[in-house]
């Protein structure tokens, strides 16, 4: 990719984050914000992307950006008050903004009626609010029009022979420089030396005005220069050079003569400017060191170095300081932390080693493994923040689908995030996008009431929407919070029944009722609107969680509205799992998914309905599922007593015990796919490799739950 | 085109191997590596032709017991037996033979078809048979050697 | 010695493209992402000349103008080249009125960048 498309593409990242801005800025102002901050990081955001848009020559970006920048900066600079309608309006720009944006940046053409008719509404509020201003625009706009162009100038050689026979041109100049001139930075050597790049000249300096020597001021200026200049530029080229210190100065260019073509134009003499003289005139702005100017005289000699300004090319790094970020290939990241996962089990394998060894606890050996592992964890952690990314890059798409969904369905909706700082792994961000979305979508079309129903039911008009993320022990918590009428439990009931998906007269609570809205075959036509349709139904969404080993709940009070979490791992790369054998095999479940450890009892544990059991914990009766049979490592139940049974919670909080043969331990592994080189196995989630070198599975609890739940409700009478 | 025009007139690489009382050959291009037998882990709801997986260098593969899976009769393994790595589609697998005896260098006329007692197992895995030195050995391929997405789902 | 250009500007972008251009044209860039941090970084470096953004956060442009000018010796009279997406004679005029030495318009192009600056610089 050569650089250009590179400054491109970190363009287009930038306008996501203005368009973020943007959108945030302006949500605030609705809220009767007026700090005028925001306004101007609003009108900021607008105008970079113009700027920007302008170096790529995406005219269409700069149109739209441009029409919406003016009527922003009326709002800037207090002539125009952002009243709720003309928010409602710069939001819906922003909108077209981000889709032209996106359209740029996807090499697409856009639909030019949305934004037309858009500029036509924000100029609405130009003219009559400030004429003025807009007067003061039109220049502007022709200005841009003209100057978006970023294309080198076409060069006929034709023209370069025109330019060769060119006759020189003789000008004096007459320049007498001001203090402010040398207040400004700019200076007299300096101008002399571009002059001298267009042809050769004399200079003569008049210093009658010198005051005497006490009455010098340091930052004060007396001379008058008179320049002769022989050029083949015009006078536009020759005014060129004083284009920055015309104000700071009395000047005046005359032609005095044309001199003859055949005077070989392009040659410059260098005799004709001093050397002495040239570092006399450094001394004018008395401050400036003579040694700066020094070097200037290697350049003044050819007209033809045109290049660079120096010849030193060496790497422009050492001041680079000021840029705290690199950017790395993803590759690249990704090979460090399979090699750190690597690390991580060969230190395993060491340890384990070193154990059959039976050394001392405080051994030098011992207490030396022990800091490797330490160390090794905080490599892998430090490796894995790398892949760590804000979920902000998803949650900032969540307000336009919000006003979208909210317009479709005649729902007034506000939106509040919290917590979108929240650092994840980029491959989890990436999967969260579209399950997320689904769940706002719904909760508006199917939590949110329509604001004459919140009036009825004495809830303000507009309906609240909450999303945040947060760490939990462990994992990232996705709350998404409504409060609207809350899940209609007997209308779920009515239509699993009506599905098949539960027998009419079985007994449910409200918990199971509301997870119901999870089966697969829920969400069919009867329920989906177009909205929360485009075929994907809770069941689609929960899959998708699933396979990141996340869970997903819902919480729902009637009336008072519904809370869904997703509660996903931080990296899919590692995991903390509990070491266990079944059956003669090693096994690995997920940390998170166990709450407690119980020893089963001759007492505790009843056989139930035709093959199954259950385990009497703390007054209620908790299936007891045995591991061993459900993977097939054994046909024959084992004496509970003989084993350990696992407390675990799987999505929808629901409660089983896991009996296995005995717990080796705990640890963090390393997380191998299965898919990669075999495919999907049932009931196991991914492979892992253990100190001894050898794979240990790595339980998928919530569908070894799932599955022992559908054998273990055919066996009681109520589903038949 | 092109290929085919290579593949009938360059010779051939194979590794040759036994199972039981048989001798087979796969192509060269397909083996990664050989490796000794060491014990897998056995996957719940697998057919019975796999043994389960290993780690090989940090990667997760499945050993799929050539004789059970070419309907012969099979041994338990042991450390004498060989796990031939190959490179199966886009997956890697480790196929469990009996012992490598050699590496084969045949043209393509050395191979006839495959004999008129097509079983099932020749259809899905014979490519033909070779003639050497009053040795018969049959050319398989490894194409559909893993489990294919249905059965797996059984 | 290769000479330093200070640029100052919240825009990735616009950073980026100065860079690509300046370090074309053989020069050294140190960059700020703001006024504030312009004059951080100026106080830590020591450019030839410092190209500035008009419209940035925490200190704008004629801000940042107004406290080199105002500041140390040793930068007081640096050459600063404004950027601006105004072209109008009375932004101009603001920024030379807040110690601008010169401007250039952008979106720029390259060579006159370049040219802007091999003007202004000692």
């Amino acid at each position: 990719m050569d650089a250009m498309a590179e400054i491109k593409q970190v363009f287009f990242q930038e306008c996501e984050e203005q368009l973020f801005e943007l959108e945030a800025g302006l949500l605030t102002i609705e809220r009767g914000d007026d700090d005028p901050e925001t306004v101007n990081a609003v009108f900021r955001a607008v105008h970079s992307i113009k700027g920007g848009a302008g170096a790529f020559n995406l005219t269409d970006l700069v149109h739209f950006a441009h029409v919406f920048e003016n009527t922003m900066d009326l709002v800037r600079v207090g002539k125009l008050v952002p009243t709720q309608p003309l928010i409602k309006l710069m939001l819906r720009a922003a909108d077209i903004l981000a889709d032209l944006v996106r359209a740029a940046r996807d090499d697409e053409t856009s639909d030019p009626g949305p934004r037309e008719a858009m500029a036509v509404e924000l100029k609405a509020y130009t003219p009559g609010a400030a004429p003025a201003a807009v007067e003061a625009a039109k220049p502007v706009k022709a200005k841009v029009e003209e100057e978006f162009v970023f294309v080198p100038t076409k060069v006929d050689f034709a023209d370069l022979d025109d330019l060769n026979l060119m006759p020189t041109l003789h000008f004096r100049i007459l320049f007498q420089p001001s203090a402010e001139l040398y207040a400004k930075g700019n200076e007299t050597t300096i101008l002399f030396r571009e002059l001298s790049r267009l042809g050769s000249m004399s200079v003569t300096c008049d210093s009658s005005k010198l005051p005497a020597l006490d009455a010098i001021e340091a930052e004060g200026a007396y001379f008058t220069w008179s320049v002769d200049l022989e050029t083949s530029e015009d006078e536009e080229a020759v005014k060129a050079v004083f284009d920055f210190v015309e104000w700071d100065s009395a000047l005046t260019i005359e032609l005095i003569e044309s001199a003859p073509a055949e005077e070989e134009p392009f040659v410059f003499q260098p005799t004709m400017v001093d050397a002495d003289l040239l570092n006399s005139i450094s001394d004018v702005p008395l401050e400036v060191p003579v040694e700066a100017a020094k070097p200037q005289l290697a350049l003044v000699a050819s007209k033809a170095d045109k290049a660079a300004p120096s010849d030193d090319h060496a790497p422009a790094d050492k001041k680079e300081a000021a840029t705290a970020t690199i950017r790395v290939d993803l590759e690249r990241v990704d090979r460090l932390i399979d090699l750190v996962g690597e690390l991580v089990i060969n230190q395993a394998m060491l340890a384990e080693r070193v154990a059959e060894l039976g050394l001392a606890r405080m051994s030098a050996v011992s207490i030396g493994l022990d800091e490797l592992e330490q160390l090794t964890r905080e490599i892998q952690d430090s490796v894995m923040a790398i892949r760590a990314q804000p979920v902000k890059s998803v949650f900032q798409r969540m307000p336009r689908l919000v006003r979208e969904v909210a317009l479709q369905t005649g729902k007034t909706v506000r939106l509040v995030t919290e917590g979108e700082g929240t650092e994840v792994d980029k491959t989890v961000i990436e999967r969260l996008s579209d399950p997320l979305t689904h769940m706002i979508r719904n909760a508006i079309d199917h939590g949110l009431e329509k604001p004459e129903v919140r009036r009825a039911a004495g809830k303000p008009e507009e309906g609240l929407l909450k999303v945040a993320a947060l760490h939990r022990s462990g994992r990232i918590v996705i709350e998404i919070s409504d409060d609207g009428a809350g899940i209609n439990r007997p209308r779920v009931r009515a239509i699993a029944v009506e599905k098949g998906l539960i027998a009419p007269e079985a007994k449910l609570s409200d918990e199971e009722i509301d997870n119901l809205i999870f089966l697969p075959g829920f969400s069919t036509a009867a329920v989906i609107s177009d909205i929360s349709g485009r075929g994907v139904g809770m069941d689609v969404v929960k899959r998708s969680i699933q396979a990141l080993g996340g869970r997903i709940s819902i919480v729902s009070r009637p009336g008072l509205g519904s809370t869904f979490t997703m509660s996903l791992p931080l990296t899919l790369a590692v995991l903390d799992g509990m070491v266990v054998s079944v059956a003669g095999q090693t096994l690995v479940i997920p940390l998170t998914a166990v709450v407690e450890i119980l020893l089963p009892q001759a007492t505790t544990v009843h056989n139930f309905g035709g093959n199954s059991r259950v385990m009497g914990v703390r007054n209620e009766f908790i299936p007891l599922i045995d591991v061993g049979q459900v993977l097939q490592y054994r046909s024959e139940d084992i004496d509970p007593k003989m084993g350990v049974a696992l407390l675990v919670e799987a999505e929808g909080g629901v409660r089983n015990a896991l009996l296995v043969d005995a717990i080796q331990g705990q640890r963090q592994v390393v997380i191998k796919s299965l898919e990669a080189n075999y495919g999907h196995v049932p009931g196991i989630a991914a492979a892992t490799i253990l100190g001894d070198g050898r794979v240990a599975l790595i339980l998928d609890v919530d569908a070894v739950v799932v599955d022992s739940r559908a054998e273990f409700a055919s066996s009681l009478p109520l589903a038949g | 085109m092109e290929m085919i025009a290579k593949e009938t007139t360059k010779p051939r690489e194979l590794i040759s191997f036994i199972i039981g009382k048989q001798e087979f050959c796969v192509d060269i291009m397909s083996v990664r590596e050989i490796r000794g037998w060491s014990p897998a882990t056995p996957l719940p709801h697998s057919p019975a032709f796999v043994r389960g997986v290993i780690n090989l260098r940090g990667a997760v593969l499945s050993i799929v017991d050539l004789a059970s899976r070419l309907g012969l009769p099979s041994s338990e393994p042991s450390a004498r037996h060989v796990i031939i790595v190959a490179q199966v589609g886009s997956q890697i697998a480790g196929l469990l033979v009996d012992a490598v005896t050699g590496i084969l260098t045949v043209t393509p006329e050395t191979i006839r078809p495959t004999p008129d007692v097509a079983s099932e197992m020749a259809r899905s895995f014979v490519k033909g048979v070779l003639a050497i030195d009053n040795r018969m050995i049959t050319l398989i391929t490894l194409d559909h050697v893993l489990p294919s997405q249905e059965l797996e789902a059984a | 010695m290769s000479k330093i250009v200070l640029t100052v500007d919240d825009s990735r972008t616009m950073r980026d493209m100065l860079r690509m251009a300046l370090v074309a044209a053989g020069y050294t860039v140190v960059q700020a992402e703001d006024g504030v941090h312009g004059l951080e970084v100026l106080a830590g470096s020591n450019p030839d000349v410092i190209i500035t953004d008009i419209n940035m956060p925490r200190m704008d442009g004629f801000g940042f103008i107004q406290n080199v000018r105002g500041g140390e010796e040793k930068h007081r009279a640096l050459p600063i080249l404004v950027l601006s997406t105004e072209s109008d004679d009375a932004k101009k005029q603001r920024a030379r009125a807040a110690g601008a030495t010169g401007w250039i318009v952008k979106p720029f192009d390259p060579v006159k960048l370049v040219d802007a600056v091999r003007r202004v610089a000692a």
